[in-house]
């Protein structure tokens, strides 16, 4: 049966999880992408501060379809993460907690999620009409311009997820593949 | 000369982009079925009747299984004795794809320029090949091609003393890399000869083949379900989880080539391979 969390997570839930762990997500999470994170990292380093508060928070690697009238979002499933790798350590040092998306991180990237106690969640890539049941509002917080990559604040509920990569140094990808390989 | 209009290729494209992103084909779907029997992780089979559930509601609701609606691709085949009036084919097709990624709610993801990344706003240009048959018939054979399987693609000019060996060893290593960035399960295309871009051309021909079709060469067909039991054997698994389902597929396609080339073509698709072929009358 998988596990209940709602966000933001605590210090005692982020060491209780365990790469492999299934998971079902409540409460606020936000979108970014490649152009917002080239965005907010390279704005940063010109004195413009993150548009978002990130201490705590958690951030889903998503670009969805457009939302249907009256429909909350469009599909909505996880895009590769590692093409995030380059700005995430800087992210994590200033308080992100969480991320999900799909797919290998960096090595640099699990050293960052030790280090600073966090945790790398996986959505089932591809399982986008299936996901966006359980996002019940999205609201466009800043970069608009971007489109489909600006950055939403989403409410989620019941988010499907499975653990990657915890702080204890933890691979579901390197655990599962070992386990499984003939 | 039989007359093919514009519009209508217009209309029937349209429909295809709608269509190949919100209902998967039955022989994926079925695909899915049968692995949910043989997967032997726990986590695998969670994941596999995820992705059974998501095309049911991406079916019943009209919406795309994936966020990712592809890069529209398509293989034209224009046989030699049929006229198309009112407007170029490449136009017609890409009128097609603009409407239909527009009236479908499906995402943009092309841009103008891969390095200024500026997106067109309607999901075009299209990629069109066009292969002129005899014939008066006009076949559209379409992919929405994702961009994560995409992107663990890869080509390399083996050279022949490699032999089939070092195909195969090439096949599992690039399969392996990609892990779970492609979207396992996979359907892997193999293209093995031509040359340089005809390879990559013939990998991405061979997806267009549906699942459980054999190569009709008994060579390739073995090669095609000899290297389906060894991608398994990886424990790559559903999303790179582990398991024994990595691939639904491998197809292969083989042309002539070079005395001294041995050119091998890997294009990766995610489990939502979207195809759909239609003839315009």
């Amino acid at each position: 049966m998988p596990k209940e969390i709602r966000l933001p997570l605590n210090d005692d839930e982020l060491i209780s999880l365990k790469a492999g762990d299934r998971i079902l997500l409540s409460g606020i999470v936000y979108t970014a992408r490649d152009a917002a994170h080239k965005r907010m990292v390279e704005q940063e380093k010109e004195g413009i501060p993150f548009p978002i508060d990130l201490a705590g928070q958690v951030l889903y690697y998503v670009g969805p379809t457009p939302a249907k009238p009256g429909e909350a979002i469009g599909s909505a499933g996880p895009t590769t993460s590692g093409r995030m790798d380059l700005y995430t350590p800087r992210l994590l040092e200033k308080g992100l907690k969480g991320m999900i998306g799909k797919g290998y991180r960096s090595e640099e990237v699990k050293r960052s999620i030790v280090t600073h106690k966090a945790v790398y969640f996986g959505a089932v890539g591809g399982a986008a009409a299936l996901i966006s049941r359980s996002i019940k509002s999205a609201e466009v917080v800043a970069y608009e311009d971007l489109g489909t990559e600006a950055i939403r604040k989403l409410t989620i509920e019941k988010f499907p997820v499975f653990v990657i990569n915890d702080i204890h140094g933890g691979d579901i990808y390197q655990e599962g593949v070992a386990k499984y390989k003939l | 000369m039989k007359e093919i209009h514009y519009q209508d290729i217009v209309e029937e494209v349209k429909e295809m982009c709608k269509k190949s992103n919100t209902n998967l084909g039955e022989d994926v779907y079925s695909a899915f079925r049968k692995a949910l029997k043989t997967e032997r992780s726990e986590t695998g089979k969670e994941i596999l009747a995820q992705l059974i559930e998501n095309a049911d509601i991406a079916k019943a609701e009209q919406v795309p299984m994936c966020q990712d609606t592809g890069t529209a691709v398509f293989i034209v085949e224009v046989g030699q004795s049929c006229h198309i009036v009112g407007g170029s084919l490449v136009d017609a097709i890409n009128e097609g794809v603009a409407k239909g990624y527009g009236e479908g709610y499906l995402r943009n993801s092309i841009i103008y320029h891969p390095l200024n990344r500026k997106n067109t706003g309607n999901n075009t240009p299209a990629v069109v090949h066009i292969e002129l048959v005899e014939g008066e018939h006009l076949t559209i054979h379409m992919t929405a091609k994702g961009g994560g399987a995409e992107n663990m693609s890869d080509l390399k000019m083996l050279k022949p003393s490699d032999g089939m060996e070092g195909v195969k060893k090439y096949i599992l290593s690039i399969v392996k890399e990609a892990g779970p960035n492609a979207c396992p399960p996979l359907v892997v295309g193999v293209g093995i000869g031509g040359n340089f871009e005809r390879c990559a051309y013939l990998a991405k021909k061979s997806l267009f083949r549906p699942l459980g079709i054999r190569h009709t060469d008994p060579e390739i067909a073995e090669l095609e379900e000899e290297l389906i039991i060894e991608i398994n054997r990886l424990g790559i698994g559903p999303q790179g989880m582990g398991g024994s389902t990595t691939a639904l597929d491998v197809k292969i396609e083989v042309e002539s080539c070079h005395i001294s080339a041995l050119p091998v073509a890997i294009n990766l698709n995610c489990h939502a391979s979207r195809h759909q072929t239609i003839t315009v009358n």
